[in-house]
């Protein structure tokens, strides 16, 4: 029913999912750094190597997370979009050259640095989105609360990634229920209604969801008290960790070879950007 | 020998109240004792269950006199952590107490608390789940589970830690009657196993007593009534005056003028022995009932013909479901969770459509209707009023649903204090809800129902966790607007409700109707009872025991003179 998310956890047979959650944490984190802070195309296209040799690793087809890529796609379309309206010469102020394709209109010149730099922007995004989708469906969610605590954050903080998890299917499904019991009393709330008027009358819907949420907050609370949460202040185990195995060090020293490789080349550089209109 | 749990001149207040909540209590319990503490709502049963398992005072806090010593332990001087430690607490909701994503880690969740190394977890995670036959389900999370499922679970999680002490806070408030009875059996055998002390709160005395208990406690206005064995306890009237029903075969048997006694062992139905001249007086007073006539049957209001309806393409929730309802009718959908009762009802008001099959009203097929159309017609009021709640004001809440009419204001004004005044809340029309009690607050989510005019209500499990009083407040006020004429449908798990409120039963099972016939038939039709999770009523095996082989029309006289004594009583 209401339960499915738009994002969930594929289980497979692969060498990715056996990593445990940690290492894709931290994987993850070495990642995305590597592929923020550098602008450079061809240390991009080595990491879009790797983040798409990975991703086949894990077994899981790019048609079963189908929503979240073109999710990406329309935002990275707009991004392009809008980087493009606001400023036309970014290519021209970063690269300090100036190639006019051909002239649109108004102050809107197509300049090739232009180009060039959405270019790496949009590399950017195809660089990081398999290691992001990856991170969240091949990892069990119950490994996400083991894995936090393990690279240092508090465990209370780490637990309640595991109550938001555990606990947001349900209170959709509250949200869905309330609303079906408001409409059944003619609150309208489809696309009949005026925009305004169906704002206002979710708002009928917003009070009656957070007072059995909060009802819900009080029993989990005392739940969890009885049983001894929060009994250790600095201590807690954790029924679904997994030890650390060969694998899980190789990825990790992956990780912070290719952020080595990505600030390496910053160095070499001498900046974030590859000018190849320098030449 | 010592007592495990040691009450002397034990009284507790809240902060926020002004009398105390449990005064001057002196109870003992022994180690390996089963006692159930029952009592009305309000009555403190819930407040002394808390005083043992810390949650009073250091999550509630509030003032303690008197002592408390639990398994050796000063308890309002020790800490929720180190009594956890001792006593097992197993919460009223399976589906909110239940904390870990999947069944493995939510039984493991005390074990992790204790920082216990994880090879070990695993073992001891294993056992509890044995020990409660889920071990086949490890790896379930909770949506996948039913709720009898979720509840064994949450006794596993509390069985990990080795308590001396099992606490059950109305454990069979949310379960299917079935389940009810299967957590009755497992909580016994536990026992008997462990040799743990278990206190059971509940208020539905004769589900407890499907399994033995030693002792009762009877608590009302926050002192304790009566400390006895179960065959003494029913042989008295205490549990009349303080508001507990006592078990129907024990009314059954007074009303044919058996004297109930504590030799006879009325505690437990099994045990129950009546003398020859008793059997004489039930059989006397079953032949005494005047002839029931037969009521005639009105034209169909709402048919629903060939109904069929899955959420996804591969699993139909609903098959070929055909049945009508004429106007003025009361009754009962019944059957265990899942078995397509709430899918029902979602469709009649229209929340999804059918797969195939019509459902119309007054001949006319209800398919182009949206919602809000089907508002007027028919009305659905949810289980937890608070999820209906949206105003602040008892008025604005009654008018919201009217507010998106075209209706002036003055008639609006006319329509919602009539119906207000139809529930009995007029007097309270400039209230806010927050005031009202439970009870009051389900008046006023059907008064806002009853305001739209609907010739139908559609109501889900309206008396859950209600006890005696309340759940009787609550179904003469539906019978009162079903006198009116208004058509009243009631998804429940409740046995009583569906035996004495309603003349007529549909059965669901597995996305099927399996039955549709008179209340009584069903809950003795054993066959039946089992595959839709009912539970057969006692007073089916008191008919047998005296030799009554019409047990149908048996349980259909105990209905009649029970709402006649009722009335009379009111």
């Amino acid at each position: 029913m209401a339960a499915k998310t738009v994002l969930n956890y594929l289980p497979r047979k692969s060498v990715v999912h056996e990593l445990t959650g940690t290492t894709k944490l931290v994987f993850f984190l070495l990642f995305t750094f590597a592929s923020m802070m550098t602008y450079d195309t061809r240390v991009l296209l080595a990491l879009l190597l790797v983040s798409v040799g990975i991703f086949r690793l894990s077994k899981i087809r790019f048609r079963e997370v189908r929503f979240m890529m073109t999710f990406t796609l329309v935002f990275l379309v707009l991004n392009n979009l809008f980087i493009f309206l606001f400023n036309p010469d970014q290519g021209t102020a970063l690269y300090g050259t100036r190639h006019v394709l051909f002239h649109l209109f108004w102050r809107y010149d197509l300049t090739q640095e232009q180009l060039f730099y959405m270019l790496n922007i949009s590399l950017k995004y195809f660089v990081s989105l398999p290691i992001a989708i990856l991170f969240i469906s091949a990892t069990n969610p119950s490994e996400f609360a083991a894995s936090l605590s393990s690279i240092g954050v508090s465990y209370r903080v780490s637990y309640s990634v595991a109550l938001a998890l555990r606990y947001i299917p349900d209170i959709q499904r509250d949200y869905h229920a309330i609303s079906q019991a408001q409409q059944a009393r003619g609150i309208e709330l489809g696309k009949k209604e005026k925009l305004l008027m169906r704002l206002k009358n979710s708002v009928n819907i917003l009070l009656p969801l957070i007072l059995s949420s909060l009802q819900r907050i009080d029993v989990i609370s005392s739940a969890m008290e009885l049983r001894g949460f929060g009994k250790d202040k600095k201590k807690r185990t954790w029924y679904m960790k997994r030890p650390m195995k060969r694998n899980d060090f190789i990825a990790i020293a992956l990780g912070a070879l290719l952020l080595a490789f990505s600030l390496g080349m910053i160095a070499a550089n001498g900046g974030r950007f590859w000018n190849p209109f320098a030449q | 020998m010592e007592p495990i749990i040691s009450f002397r001149d034990f009284s507790f207040q809240y902060r926020a109240q002004k009398e105390p909540t449990v005064r001057h209590i002196n109870l003992d319990i022994m180690p390996g004792e089963r006692v159930l503490i029952a009592g009305p709502s309000g009555s403190g049963k819930s407040t002394l269950g808390n005083c043992i398992n810390g949650l009073i005072p250091f999550s509630y806090p509030g003032e303690v006199s008197g002592s408390l010593v639990v398994d050796g332990v000063n308890a309002p001087q020790s800490s929720i952590f180190e009594l956890s430690a001792h006593v097992g607490t197993v919460l009223q909701d399976p589906d909110g107490q239940f904390i870990g994503l999947t069944v493995a880690e939510d039984i493991a969740f005390a074990l992790e608390n204790s920082c216990t190394p994880q090879k070990e977890m695993h073992e001891i995670t294993r056992r509890a789940a044995e020990l409660v036959h889920i071990e086949d389900h490890l790896d379930y999370a909770p949506h996948e589970l039913s709720g009898g499922q979720k509840q064994r679970v949450s006794l596993a999680g509390v069985m990990v830690d080795q308590v001396k002490i099992l606490l059950f806070d109305e454990p069979l408030a949310n379960l299917d009657p079935a389940a009810g009875k299967q957590t009755m059996e497992l909580i016994d055998d536990i026992q008997r196993q462990t040799e743990t002390t278990v206190l059971i709160i509940e208020h539905r005395l004769e589900d407890v007593l499907w399994r033995n208990v030693d002792r009762i406690i009877l608590v009302n206005d926050g002192e304790i009534v009566a400390d006895m064995r179960p065959d003494e306890l029913l042989s008295t009237d205490l549990l009349q005056k303080n508001g507990i029903r006592e078990p129907l075969y024990v009314t059954a048997l007074r009303y044919a003028g058996v004297e109930v006694t504590a030799a006879k062992h009325p505690g437990h139905l099994p045990d129950l022995k009546l003398e020859k001249a008793d059997g004489q007086r039930v059989r006397d007073w079953f032949l005494g009932a005047p002839e029931a006539g037969q009521a005639a049957r009105k034209p169909p209001l709402l048919t629903v013909s060939d109904v069929s309806f899955g959420y996804t393409k591969e699993r139909k929730n609903l098959e070929h479901i055909s049945f009508s309802v004429s106007g003025g009718e009361m009754l009962a959908i019944v059957g265990r969770n899942g078995a397509g009762k709430s899918t029902l009802s979602k469709l009649i008001c229209g929340f999804e459509t059918p797969d195939s099959g019509t459902i119309s009203l007054n001949g006319r097929d209800l398919k182009d209707d949206s919602i809000r159309e089907r508002a007027g017609q028919i009305g659905y009021v949810m289980q937890n009023p608070n999820q209906m709640i949206s105003k602040v004001m008892i008025y604005d809440e009654v008018a919201l649903g009217l507010s998106r009419s075209c209706l002036s204001e003055a008639e609006i004004r006319e329509k919602v204090e009539e119906t207000l005044k139809i529930c009995g809340l007029y007097p309270f029309r400039n209230w806010p809800i927050s005031a009202l009690s439970f009870g009051q607050k389900k008046r006023v989510t059907i008064a806002s129902v009853l305001a739209m005019g609907p010739k139908i209500i559609i109501l889900d499990e309206p008396t859950a966790g209600q006890d005696f009083f309340h759940y009787t407040e609550i179904m003469e006020f539906l019978r009162s607007l079903n006198a009116l004429g208004v058509t009243v449908i009631m998804i429940t798990h409740d046995m009583h409700l569906m035996l004495e409120y309603t003349t007529r039963a549909l059965v669901f099972s597995d996305g099927r109707l399996i039955a549709d016939a008179a209340p009584a038939a069903v809950l003795c039709d054993s066959g039946l009872v089992e595959r839709a999770a009912l539970k057969e009523t006692s007073l089916f095996a008191l008919a047998s025991l005296c030799g009554i082989d019409e047990p149908v029309r048996f349980v259909e006289r105990f209905i009649e003179t029970d709402r006649e004594v009722r009335s009379r009583g009111r």
